[in-house]
């Protein structure tokens, strides 16, 4: 296994502190050193001049649809998306066909992700048997075969009672709950934010309090229960408000939002673009803001994708009958760039803090550092380098992305798994 | 060009169309305008009055006309939207009437064909000839529409006549007050265009109105119950005794198909204030001025 001497980046590893311009040594893939001036004699060197040098970013909500619909996304695919976007860790939700509920489908991901998958996957078990919301899944059994936590995503627990069960289970086993808040009662049919603008587009409305009235239930379950509790992809401002709420009271209570859920409001799609069309929606611009301010205050502990691949046949179609969900793996950095950092609402440091140590610690991943002696992940970028996201050339199966043709500044530059380079904008030295 | 909706049509676009549709009032003469041209009626809906007088438009002025229906289609074999219209884009027909029960599925093709499109009416967004004719039919009855007010009342929610026509009244200066229950009428449509109230009062709606246009309430086809059925009449049908409150020239419109005794008694539907089948009668005019300007000579 090479050994590789990452010099002269500005080196950003917020659990540790640092952000300083210095060395990394990586070496039998793992983080050797990291100070001024290191030397070794058997390196290859990489000149990160300029550039950003953090921990791998860790994405906790991604589909790679594998099993049971790999025309849309597939591990290794999708794995070599994430390694395009500088995600070196990614946790994918269990809504495969058949429903990951069971430890020999979490199985099946962990080899399938060892032998294919240029980056670490982890699998994330269902909460009820087939995510159908009435029998807790073998979630024990699960969490042996390798599962980092439970969730239901998209097809959100309806019953408080199942989801009281659910949480201590989780509990008992030390995982964390994810759910993708939505009372479907509230959303059933809905196309889009209810607001103005889908009124004026005559699109039926998923409101805002869909989402607030299950974050409110699920935090005074995850108070009675004491489990550890995390809100997917949070778009909705009173259910920021409602986390910070949660956290001043002491709760092991979490949440994550979506570049696309700061970087868009839903007066930005064009009509009916059905690359807008996702889940929860774009909410309106005040709760933009609201997330934003979420992200600055802390009520917001990670930026997770939601990459969510559809083929184009399925996009293709009436608004209505298109299926929610974009992909994001690739440009997640650049938006998070764009959104937060250039404009000064967020510190570089927050930023890599949000993509790696936080996520990684709320699923109790050993990832998400530059500590001498974890593994070697690390990811480098930079700050400034214009580029356009031409969506043809994604590494993903699919195509759904509002973000073709967007002239983004700074990007990717390369991606280490293990001490190996998994992905490299110049294309050398791959393996 | 396609007319996909009122919204983005500007002032003199809709006085021409509207002007023009007088020329095609006063008379049944054909006209060979569009002379060996095609216009293919494609309803994904069931309409018997919109596809009607979409095909008598056409044939008026000399157009070849072929109506296909949904359920006629290949739809019902799997095939997708884009796939049907792009064979009958291969087809070179002048220009595509479409009706479809999903907001916003003109506008998609609209970005994939380059055949004009004609929409005649996309789920709970717009219905742009309808708003046209309800205008002609209003300025037959008025010198203008500036000042006017007019209430339109029903299930607004779900209603793409009320929007359409929510952005042409108040594109002329007229007062538009949408009247009906808080579950059929969101907060956010007095956002939609300028000079636009709501009230749940049917008495407050009609107070001093020129016009009361009423919509068709279709509450057994909504998967829920956004308003007690058995009580909507009593509250949002219009009667006799609710004409004394407008003004005294009051004219009652209604795009059809009409439910008696459920948004509106009878009596008021046969009643002198009403111009229900004038609106029908100038369905054809405005059609004819909309196919003219999508599909005529200078078009091509």
């Amino acid at each position: 296994m090479r050994t590789w001497l990452i010099k002269n980046g500005r080196v950003l590893d917020p659990a540790n502190g640092i952000d300083a311009v210095a060395d990394v040594l990586l070496m039998d893939g793992k983080i050797a050193a990291v100070g001024p001036n290191l030397t070794a004699s058997n390196a290859l060197v990489f000149d990160a001049t300029g550039m950003v040098v953090a921990p791998g970013f860790v994405d906790m909500h991604v589909h790679f649809r594998e099993p049971g619909f790999e025309h849309s996304e597939s591990i290794e695919s999708g794995g070599k998306a994430a390694a395009a976007g500088g995600f070196t860790s990614v946790a994918c939700m269990p809504n495969t066909m058949p429903v990951n509920d069971s430890a020999t489908v979490t199985t099946y991901i962990v080899e399938r992700a060892r032998r294919l998958s240029p980056v670490n996957v982890y699998p994330i078990g269902a909460i009820t048997k087939g995510s159908a919301g009435e029998e807790l899944a073998a979630i024990g059994s699960m969490k042996q075969a390798g599962i980092v936590a439970i969730s239901d995503d998209g097809r959100p627990v309806m019953n408080a009672r199942v989801m009281r069960r659910a949480m201590e289970t989780a509990k008992s086993f030390g995982l964390p709950l994810i759910n993708h808040c939505e009372d479907l009662h509230l959303s059933a049919g809905g196309d889009m934010h209810e607001g103005f603008e889908s009124v004026r587009l005559g699109l039926r409305g998923i409101p805002g309090c869909s989402e607030d009235v299950m974050v409110a239930r699920d935090i005074l379950l995850a108070e009675v229960t004491g489990a550890q509790y995390h809100v997917a992809h949070i778009s909705a401002r009173h259910s920021v408000a409602m986390v910070n709420f949660a956290k001043q009271r002491g709760l092991k209570v979490t949440s994550e939002v979506t570049p696309h859920h700061f970087a868009l409001a839903d007066i930005d799609m064009p009509p009916y673009d059905s690359n807008y069309r996702m889940k929860p929606p774009l909410r309106g611009c005040i709760d933009v803001e609201g997330v934003t301010e979420g992200l600055v205050n802390g009520a917001i502990d990670a930026i997770a994708t939601d990459h969510a691949p559809h083929p184009g046949s399925e996009k293709m179609q009436e608004f209505e009958r298109c299926p929610f969900g974009i992909t994001g793996l690739e440009h997640a950095i650049s938006l998070s760039l764009e959104k937060l950092v250039h404009p000064g609402l967020i510190s570089l440091g927050r930023m890599v803090e949000l993509l790696t140590v936080n996520p990684a610690r709320i699923l109790n991943l050993p990832k998400g550092t530059l500590t001498p002696g974890a593994d070697a992940d690390v990811t480098i970028f930079d700050l400034d380098r214009k580029w356009t996201f031409d969506v043809n050339k994604s590494l993903s199966k699919s195509r759904n992305t509002p973000f073709h043709g967007h002239e983004f500044r700074g990007g990717q530059v390369a991606t280490m798994v293990n001490g190996r380079f998994v992905w490299r904008l110049d294309g050398l030295n791959l393996g | 060009m396609s007319l996909l909706g009122i919204e983005d049509l500007g002032r003199p676009e809709i006085e021409a169309i509207l002007t023009r549709a007088k020329d095609f009032q006063a008379s049944t003469a054909k006209y060979d305008t569009l002379k060996n041209r095609l216009l293919v009626n494609l309803f994904f809906e069931n309409s018997t009055r919109t596809r009607t007088s979409f095909e008598i438009a056409a044939k008026r002025l000399g157009a070849d006309t072929i109506s296909i229906t949904a359920s006629a289609s290949s739809t019902s074999k799997g095939e997708s939207l884009v796939d049907t219209l792009n064979t009958l884009g291969a087809m070179r027909p002048h220009a595509i009437v479409m009706r479809h029960a999903a907001s916003g599925a003109p506008h998609f093709l609209a970005r994939y064909l380059p055949t004009p499109i004609i929409n005649a009416g996309d789920g709970t967004h717009e219905h742009p000839t309808q708003a046209l004719l309800d205008a002609r039919t209003i300025l037959d009855n008025r010198p203008s529409l500036e000042g006017l007010r007019v209430a339109i009342i029903g299930d607004i929610a779900h209603s793409r006549v009320a929007r359409s026509n929510v952005h042409l009244l108040s594109k002329f200066g007229a007062h538009v007050v949408l009247c009906g229950p808080a579950s059929l009428l969101p907060a956010q449509l007095a956002q939609l265009a300028p000079n636009v109230t709501l009230t749940y009062n049917i008495r407050e709606a009609i107070q001093d109105a020129d016009v009361i246009m009423m919509l068709r309430v279709q509450l057994e086809r909504q998967h829920e119950t956004p308003f007690p059925p058995g009580d909507y009449f009593k509250f949002y049908g219009l009667r006799l005794e609710h004409l004394q409150h407008a003004k005294p020239n009051v004219i009652v419109m209604h795009p059809g198909p009409i439910n008696r005794g459920r948004e509106i008694s009878s009596e008021v539907a046969d009643s002198n204030r009403s111009v229900i089948l004038n609106q029908v009668e100038n369905g054809i005019a405005v059609r004819m001025a909309v196919l003219e300007r999508v599909m005529g000579a200078s078009q091509q």
